[in-house]
């Protein structure tokens, strides 16, 4: 168990490392000139010349990269080049902001899908399971800015519930936000509850077919103790890495919805990098996003490992 | 259920082979006189903002769609199997550093991976097929591999390299022919999520450039007009819908051809 | 008369497929008494599991009793409302299945399997209920019951599982238990075992059991009265000593005579003198001339019916040897032919002659099918035509392997455990090496090591005489073809997306150099000379049956005709009336074309019916060899010893021999220290076992240190000699022990 732990972990660490390579390598062979952008067309070669050698942009990329590797892992993630702010406080700032919203949407789209992946896997082939697995695939089907713009038409222009934008205060706290983050986060649960959906459909009915599902039925058991101690045990572990999986969704749809809805998150922020081409912000936010990813996998890993008594005792 | 879906995608599929020759109208042309008009027989699904042909231009987009998610996605298939392939048979080393690397990809959720691409890169034809092609090179190699790594020790390989059959004939006349049918379920499924992605960029202003009718991009630009033309936005919207869906309703209904036991029918 | 316990009264069902309705069972009827014991006999398609779940009203969701009912002590079940059944289920019924590593819940310690029960029909507490399933594992002889339901089931081996299992199902003292095949799954001195345990377990508790198998051995064993089933249809029910003494249905009896029978003998033609004389061609045929009836086995041709075309006469007439045409009239009943006697043969007086019975038993020979070896082309001692091969070809071996030994695993680590050690053993011209061994001992990996699939830690092979490149990329085609390979699944020995006939082309092509055009006629002769329909040349591997696929395997590694075919497990997964084809087939192709064979099986009776020489493996280590008789005869290495008593006869009346090992507790594959087979050995001496490798012992009274290369060791070495015994215990002490016992 230790041993698998510190295997996965390793596995975290690497692909951290190989992915900050991947930004850093994308970013650096973006088209423009850093110092140009800075200092302006106008600027002398000269000035520019001495701006590069000052930023270390004359030495060799790996010098480079060791020197930015290390500036990120010492929390100096660098100034924004279009705002000039500080990289490390707003793209924290704006991944708790995320949090929150994933936070709502985990909330809603988690027990939901579970609960209706296992009810049509259950209630297998009956008109039930027809409705929930098709409606489910057509969920999957919805890119993010559609539901997202229709949502709005539906709950702040015609009915009028919900505010149409999210644009709050960045800094505003949990329950200020709170009615700006039901209409983004049911946005972005419903492509993802499709995916719980159907990932939990799929396991539980798998366990449903094995011996030991019909084993528990011939030994008399309540339908409860059936379904809970005997195939939930079992079914829900899969489910776990699929909600983990489902991080890496989630994030794409928040970039999306976040910007449909206006909201101050770090999906919107990774957006604005990119079509400023704010290198500083840019390397920061994916590597946010890429690590947040990668540990929620770890984490999903280690919880499967902790449920699954065929890993924990070996 | 997926004969329905599979007639739809078809429709799309005709739609694509033959949209700009049967488009009632120029997609580019502006007709100041026609902005914002609503659906009519003369513009089944009314104009835009600049009085294009809301219809034309849906109709032509589908072109760029299945253009642009198509390649990707074939191109990635090929690419993502023979990785997949050699990665399973090559040995322990080429499997680690392959693999690895993929996982790596994987690691990035698709869309902010494929942004950075792109702006990198700059958004072209090309390019935007390119990096779909990176996107889901690891989907298709990881299903290629764990193909191999089944169909390795099943006693028909064994049998094969007993008569002394090259790698080549083993890998590609043996082994391929029993993973087609599960990397062409892949296949669509990715193709769904391509169009999706496409859309997607479109809508943030990071596909290919105006005035080629990108449906995710007549999305974000008709968002201003919901109120006076909503036509504007919910067809393009519609039918990039209409194309995922199906997409990925054929998928399953492939899936569950291919392999019945997902059905658990038994006798 | 009371009503027997558990009653099943003319049920039929059927299962609604996507290909239309299929018959799995019609109109069947049987009975079991509190404490009897019924076996219900039948090969795969018999439909005996889906008979046995339907007369206990659980049936998948397509399947639909279509009449019928199944009364248990009166009450009949099928009239039960579906949610009644969970208060009979485990209370009053209980079931057994097969593979208890899939019915068991991973993910639940054994206890919180067991206390299930207890809670839930017994009405007990949680402790109460564990003390309970712990006084029930105790009673079957379990040694630390405490620590196996602290366990979670993959952390436990096979057996012990299977124990736990029967444990569950016997818990609450059901009225009636459905065992379906309880120890298919397991190795044979487990099975043994755990069958002791079941039987004496039942017994105390009376318990009505329906014991499913298509092992005749098992059946004879453990049942009181016997039910045929073939094809959903039942044919035959007696006593189980009438049974086997005197069938009366030509499918039992031809049954009976598929399965080569442990200690019958090897197959007739070989002399027995044990002296190295070769096999002729004309001594077979004198063979079979002679009709000695241990020659050859019996087969049943044909197949089951299909579901949808079944035959309107005697469901068995389409392969049954005594079929008149009144058979084919109408469906003959099962009726009571003999005092509790029923057969549904309408001949079934024939049955009662020896002259009948020769007659109802359906015997392949080889007249007719041309030859597998069509010219004398061949290797040299048979070219001339001359049927004898010469004493030099005896003497060098065509297949040598010295001190192969192959190791899994990072040296040094846990994980690093020795499959095969320091195995070596040859084998001669037109020779069969039998190799016996339960799972995990290590026999498949060495005929892969052989095969050159695997690659081996050290060790070397000789193929007459010449050095084998270990991988089996290194070996040039002239050498491919000399030593090819028949696998276990049939299922699997076939690429589902090529024909038959390429399968079958493509070695020729590739090994032989033929071209298209030669290569398609050769394949054309190999079907014939296995017995395919060449219609099948064009067919997909799914669209034959078992049987017919390992044919084709066979053919496909006859292709490039071989000197050696390694044959692993070929039989095994095959239904016992096709198995004796396969055996048959392999034993004719042996005297044809001189191959040698490295047959490796865990059946004992199979092994000693083809081999000439034998070898036993536990866990990676030879422990005894030599030939056949001798190995099968006192003295024998104590796990030998332990194998042949715990193979089940087909023969009621055999006494169950007394030798058993106990059932290890755990699934982790430690490989103990001196001798490997002390923690199981009911001979074992004490530390000198533990801590010492044991020497071999050779019959004429050598003994060579076990440090020693098995293959340095001079002409006498084990490899070779007539007999020879890797044990601490001298042979003259092991020949006073066994002989005593
Ligand atoms: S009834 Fe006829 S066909 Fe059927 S088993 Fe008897 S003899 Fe054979
Ligand atoms: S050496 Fe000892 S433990 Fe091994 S078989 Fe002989 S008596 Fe048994």
């Amino acid at each position: 168990m230790r041993g698998f732990i510190a295997r996965r972990l390793a596995f975290v660490v690497l692909t951290a490392l190989l992915s900050s390579m991947v930004v850093f390598a994308a970013t650096n062979v973006l088209p423009g000139d850093v110092a140009t952008m800075i200092l302006g067309r106008e600027a002398s070669e000269q000035a520019k010349d001495e701006l590069r050698s000052q930023l270390g942009l004359d030495k060799p990329l790996v010098v480079q990269y060791g020197h930015w590797l290390g500036n990120m892992a010492k929390g100096d993630w660098g100034d924004s080049l279009s705002t000039g702010q500080d990289v490390r406080s707003v793209a924290l700032q704006r991944l708790r902001n995320s949090a929150m919203l994933a936070l709502v949407a985990f909330l809603m789209y988690v027990p939901l899908g579970i609960f209706l992946g296992v009810v049509a896997a259950w209630r297998r082939d009956s008109p039930l399971d027809q409705v929930i697995s098709t409606g489910s695939l057509a969920f999957i089907g919805l890119p993010e800015f559609v539901t997202g713009v229709l949502l709005i038409a539906l709950f702040s222009r015609a009915l009028g519930w919900l505010p149409a934008s999210s644009a709050i205060d960045p800094g505003s706290g949990f329950f200020t936000a709170f009615p700006s983050l039901i209409l983004p986060a049911l946005t972005v649960s419903l492509t993802s509850l499709a995916y719980v959906v159907r990932m939990t459909r799929a396991s539980t009915a798998d366990v449903l077919q094995t011996d030991y599902v019909r084993t528990a039925r011939l030994k008399g058991l309540s339908t409860p103790s059936i379904l809970f101690r005997h195939v939930l045990r079992n079914s829900l572990l899969p489910t776990v890495t699929v909600v983990a999986a489902g991080v890496g969704w989630l994030m794409g749809g928040l970039i999306v919805t976040e910007s449909v809805f206006n909201y101050p998150g770090l999906g919107r922020l990774v957006l604005f990098a990119i079509q400023r081409r704010d290198l500083p912000l840019i390397q920061a936010t994916t590597i946010l996003i890429v690590v947040i990813f990668v540990l929620a996998n770890l984490v999903a890993d280690i919880v499967y490992a902790l449920l699954n008594p065929r890993i924990r005792y070996r | 259920m997926a004969l329905a879906a599979t007639s739809v995608f078809i429709l799309f599929l005709f739609a694509a082979l033959f949209g700009p020759l049967v488009a009632p109208y120029d997609h580019t042309a502006q007709d100041a006189a026609q902005r914002l008009q609503g659906p009519s027989p003369a513009h089944l699904m009314g104009t835009d903002n600049f009085g294009r042909d809301v219809f034309s231009r849906v109709l032509v987009g589908t072109q760029g769609v299945f253009y642009l998610g198509g390649a990707g996605t074939f191109l990635a298939a090929v690419l993502g199997t023979a990785l997949g392939l050699i990665a399973g048979y090559a040995g322990r080393l080429w499997d680690e550093a392959i693999m690895r690397v993929l996982d790596v990809l994987l690691a990035f959720p698709a869309l902010l991976l494929a942004m950075v691409l792109l702006s990198t890169v700059g958004p072209s034809d090309i390019n935007l097929i390119l990096v779909i092609t990176i996107l889901y090179i690891p989907m298709f190699a990881r299903i290629a591999r764990s193909m191999v790594l089944d169909l390795r020790t099943r006693e028909f390989v064994e049998a094969a390299r007993l008569r002394g059959e090259s790698r080549r004939y083993i890998l590609f006349g043996e082994m391929l022919p029993n993973a087609v049918a599960p990397l062409l379920v892949e296949a669509s499924i990715r193709f769904a999520y391509s169009i999706f992605l496409v859309a997607s960029l479109g809508f943030l202003g990071l596909g290919v450039a105006p005035p080629s009718p990108d449906w995710g991009r007549q999305v974000n630009d008709a968002r201003t007009f919901f109120d006076v033309a909503p036509w504007m936005l919910l067809f393009p919207a519609a039918a990039i819908s209409a194309l995922v869906i199906s997409t990925s309703l054929m998928a399953d209904g492939l899936r569950r051809v291919f392999d019945p036991s997902v059905e658990g029918r038994r006798r | 008369m009371a009503p027997p316990t558990f009653q099943v009264q003319d049920l039929s069902v059927v299962y609604e497929t996507d290909s239309g309705p299929v018959p799995a069972a019609r109109r069947i009827s049987l009975s079991v008494d509190r404490g009897e014991t019924l076996g219900l006999v039948g090969e795969s398609g018999s439909g005996k599991t889906t008979l046995a779940l339907a007369a206990i009203n659980y049936l998948p969701a397509n399947g639909r009793v279509k009449q019928g009912a199944s009364r248990l002590n009166g009450l009949d079940l099928l009239r039960l409302p579906k949610r009644e059944m969970p208060r009979m289920w485990g209370s009053r019924i209980g079931l057994v299945s097969q593979d208890p590593r899939s019915a068991m819940n991973p993910t639940l310690t054994i206890g919180r399997q067991l206390d299930e029960m207890g809670c839930r029909h017994l009405g007990l507490g949680r402790r109460e209920a564990r003390d309970l399933a712990l006084a029930m594992l105790g009673k079957m002889g379990m040694s630390d019951p405490p620590s196996v339901v602290g366990r979670y089931p993959h952390q436990l081996s096979g057996g012990m599982l299977q124990l736990c299992a029967i444990a569950m199902a016997l818990l609450t003292h059901p009225e009636v238990v459905i065992l379906d095949e309880p120890t298919t799954s397991l190795d044979v001195t487990t099975q043994a075992t755990v069958l002791d345990v079941l039987t004496e377990l039942k017994t105390e508790l009376q318990t009505a059991a329906l014991y499913i198998t298509h092992n005749l051995g098992v059946i004879a064993r453990v049942a009181d009265r016997v039910a045929v089933m073939y094809a959903g249809e039942m044919l035959e029910t007696a006593g189980v000593k009438a049974l086997f003494a005197r069938p009366l249905h030509p499918y039992t009896l031809n049954l009976l005579r598929c399965v080569p029978h442990l200690g019958a003998g090897a197959r007739a033609e070989r002399p027995k003198d044990g002296k190295a004389s070769g096999i002729t061609r004309a001594a077979a045929a004198e063979a079979d001339a002679s009709g000695i009836p241990s020659a050859r086995l019996a087969s049943i041709p044909g197949s089951l019916p299909p579901w949808d075309d079944l035959p309107r006469g005697c469901i068995f007439a389409p392969r049954c040897p005594l079929v008149m045409d009144f058979c084919r009239v109408s469906r003959p009943p099962l009726v009571e032919v003999e005092p509790l006697r029923w057969s549904t043969c309408l001949r079934w007086q024939v049955l009662l002659s020896d002259e009948g019975r020769a007659q109802a038993v359906s015997v392949e020979t080889r007249a007719g099918v041309p030859p597998l070896v069509e010219d004398t082309r061949s290797r040299g001692p048979l070219a001339d035509g001359g049927l004898q091969p010469s004493q030099e070809a005896v003497s060098v071996p065509v297949l040598e392997v010295k001190d192969a030994t192959k190791a899994f695993g990072p040296a040094r680590s846990r994980a690093h455990v020795k499959a095969v050690d320091g195995a070596s053993l040859s084998v001669p011209q037109a020779r069969t090496f039998g190799l016996v061994g339960e799972s995990g001992s290590g026999k498949t990996t060495l005929a892969r090591v052989i095969a050159g699939l695997e690659l081996p830690s050290s060790g070397r092979i000789f193929l007459a005489g010449e050095s084998l490149k270990p991988s089996v990329g290194a070996r040039g085609p002239h050498m491919l073809r000399r030593l090819q390979m028949v696998f276990q699944s049939p299922d699997g020995s076939f690429n589902p997306r090529m024909t038959v006939g390429r399968a079958l082309m493509r070695p020729l092509m590739i090994m032989n150099r033929l071209d298209r055009k030669n290569a398609r006629e050769r394949a054309l002769e190999l079907l014939e000379a296995v017995r395919v329909p060449a219609s099948h040349f064009d067919r997909y591997p799914s669209e034959l049956s078992g049987g017919e696929k390992q044919r084709v395997a066979i053919a496909r590694a006859f292709a490039g005709d071989p000197d050696v075919v390694l044959c692993d497990e070929p039989i095994s997964s095959l239904d016992v009336s096709v198995q004796s084809s396969v055996i048959n087939l392999l034993a004719d192709l042996q005297e044809e074309a001189g191959t040698a064979y490295l047959f490796i099986s865990h059946d004992l009776a199979v092994v000693e019916h083809l081999s000439h020489r034998v070898g036993v493996m536990y866990l990676g280590k030879l422990m005894e060899i030599g030939e056949v008789a001798k190995v099968l005869a006192p003295p024998y290495h104590p796990y030998t010893e332990a194998l042949l008593s715990a193979v089940p006869v087909p023969d009621p009346t055999a006494a169950s021999k007394p030798v058993r090992l106990h059932v290890s507790v755990s699934s982790s594959l430690g490989i103990p220290s001196g001798c490997r087979f002390h923690p199981r050995c009911p001979r074992y001496l004490g530390d000198i076992c533990r801590l010492q490798a044991p020497p071999w012992r050779l019959s004429d009274g050598r003994v060579i240190p076990a440090l020693a290369p098995t293959s340095a060791a001079g002409p006498d070495r084990p490899a070779e000699a007539a007999h020879s015994i890797s044990c601490h215990i001298p042979l003259e002490e092991l020949v006073r022990l066994q002989g005593a016992g």
